[in-house]
């Protein structure tokens, strides 16, 4: 392997590192909150809303049911209008975000969920507000699972950083693409898939070890 | 003494597919400032939906729950909010915070009211010293016994000086020591602080041991209330009966005599009224059923037997446990 294509890993390493890291923070800044509004507006919940979660419900399951690839390719004009351009790394991160949120609301939907009832009961009963039961008892008993759900999203970012690369996003993903299929460097191809295998790893074995340092039961 | 609830003719419907079920039935009851009271019912009787009333955590259909004369069901939810402040409850399962410790559960329901830091942690200490667990303020839930975990419960429900503490099953996860012992510091809550207590249960054991008044729960209708001592001795209604005489192991139609139901007081309870019996007109009875049981302290006894076949020699059994001050009654068969 030649030395400037060991550069081009090593920046494609830190280009995916990138992504992976914008795009999980947007997606969790903006899914979080969804995630929130979704479970505590569904049926039997503290702000039962139909409306406020149909509308979200049907948003997010359109978004999470398109293909990324094609998501990325409609959201091109949408990612210029926003950054001035559609490649790049920065570019890139845009397609990554949108494409995450409807997957991070969802899992913090479904981790709230598994709370305890009767903890929401309690904090009823001690008159503890709709907003306050879900800041101070809700989100903090859901947090190991939500910590797990975590590691799954950035994974899931991650792996879909791979695929901004056909459109002309940078990272570990383009490299793979360029060097790897047009140019049939097979070493280069396997070098590539081993980092974002070794990569995805990593982050899963983090977050079930913070997972577990947090679960007190 | 001054009443801390009153219900008037509450009903409580449910609409599950189109389906009615009315939990509760026109319950009226009082429930006085200082007292244990105890509602008791087979489970699905109505009796969890009825101290949720009392919270609001359950809306009537109709009737009014008023709290120191205030009607639950016309408050704001901010002034709910305020008044729940002063109704704390503990529950079967605990429900702490399992991702929290032992202090910061207790710490909770103060934040709620507003309690500075400093403030808040001293009361939580104080708490935790009253129930007995100031060694274990830093543990999580998980590593704590059902006991313990409902010890911290009954310190966060404390901590912000209720006037009421509802009590929905909550010792009914826990063996009869552990129980034994929660109900002992809530007896001993309830005289130091004169705090009133309100405990749902479908034990026996556990309305005996601390309660004053009791009101049994049956299919939704309140069958019988009065002090728990009335109501124990001398259960009118069907549904008091089944609880207090669970089960009759006899069979009626064994023998010939007649059989009747002997109740003791403490009174007599150290008496041997049967072996005297013998001694003294030397006709027997045959002991069908027999049981004591202590009502706040003092020893309570029931015996079933079959008297002799013949009248006069009945007559004369029954004149004997009279005149020793046993109440006797027929057992309708």
């Amino acid at each position: 392997m030649s030395d400037y294509i060991r550069d081009a890993i090593l920046t494609g390493i830190w280009e995916t590192f990138q992504m992976t890291f914008f795009a999980s923070l947007f997606s969790y800044i903006v899914g979080l909150p969804l995630g929130v509004i979704l479970y505590s507006t569904s049926k039997g919940r503290l702000l039962q809303n139909r409306v406020v979660n149909f509308v979200i419900g049907l948003i997010v399951n359109i978004t999470r049911s398109l293909p990324f690839l094609i998501l990325l390719v409609l959201l091109i004009p949408f990612t210029r209008f926003l950054v001035g351009s559609s490649i790049g790394t920065t570019a890139a991160i845009v397609p990554l975000t949108i494409g995450a949120i409807p997957i991070v609301a969802r899992m913090v939907e479904s981790s709230l969920n598994e709370v305890n009832p009767g903890i929401i009961e309690a904090a009823t009963s001690m008159g503890a507000s709709p907003v306050y039961t879900i800041i101070h008892f809700i989100i903090p008993e859901a947090m190991p699972s939500l910590l797990q759900g975590g590691a799954i999203n950035v994974a899931t970012v991650l792996g879909y950083s791979a695929m901004a690369g056909v459109i002309g996003g940078g990272g570990l993903g383009a490299i793979a693409l360029q060097y790897g299929y047009y140019r049939y460097q097979k070493d280069v191809l396997w070098t590539t898939v081993a980092l974002l295998v070794i990569m995805v790893m990593l982050i899963q074995e983090l977050g079930i070890r913070i997972s577990k340092k947090h679960r007190k039961t | 003494m001054e009443n801390v609830y009153e219900l008037i003719n509450v009903y409580k419907t449910y609409k599950n597919d189109g389906v009615e079920f009315t939990a509760l039935k026109d319950i009226s009851l009082e429930i006085k400032e200082g007292e244990i009271f105890g509602i008791i019912g087979m489970s699905g009787a109505g009796k969890s939906t009825l101290v949720r009333t009392l919270n609001r955590l359950e809306e009537v259909s109709s009737g009014v729950v008023n709290f120191y004369g205030r009607d639950l069901a016309f408050l704001k939810p901010s002034e709910l909010r305020e008044v729940r402040h002063s109704i704390s409850m503990i529950f079967q399962g605990f429900n702490l915070v399992n991702q929290r410790t032992v202090i910061q559960n207790v710490e909770q329901s103060l934040k709620i009211i507003g309690m500075p830091r400093a403030q808040r942690r001293e009361k939580a200490l104080q708490m935790l010293e009253v129930v007995g667990l100031l060694d274990k303020k830093n543990q999580f839930p998980a590593r704590l016994s059902g006991g313990q975990k409902q010890r911290v419960a009954i310190a966060r429900a404390l901590a912000v000086d209720p006037k009421v503490l509802l009590c929905d099953e909550a010792t009914s996860a826990l063996d009869p020591k552990i129980t034994g012992e929660i109900l002992d510091l809530l007896k001993r809550i309830n005289e130091e602080r004169g705090l009133t207590i309100v405990i749902i249960t479908h034990e026996m054991s556990v309305v005996e041991k601390i309660c004053d008044r009791v009101a049994i729960i049956d299919d939704g209708n309140l069958a019988e209330i009065g002090e728990v001592k009335e109501v124990f001795s001398n259960p009118k209604s069907k549904a008091a009966k089944k609880l207090v005489f669970p089960s009759n192991p006899f069979d009626p139609s064994a023998g010939e005599g007649k059989i009747v139901r002997l109740v003791f007081d403490g009174t007599q309870s150290n008496v041997p009224f049967i072996a005297n019996l013998v001694e003294e007109t030397g006709f027997k009875v045959n002991i069908l059923s027999a049981n004591t049981r202590s009502v706040g302290g003092i020893g309570y006894g029931q015996m079933i037997v079959e008297l002799p076949s013949d009248e006069t020699d009945a007559a004369t059994v029954i004149n004997f446990f009279e005149k020793g001050g046993l109440s006797v009654t027929e057992v309708e068969q």
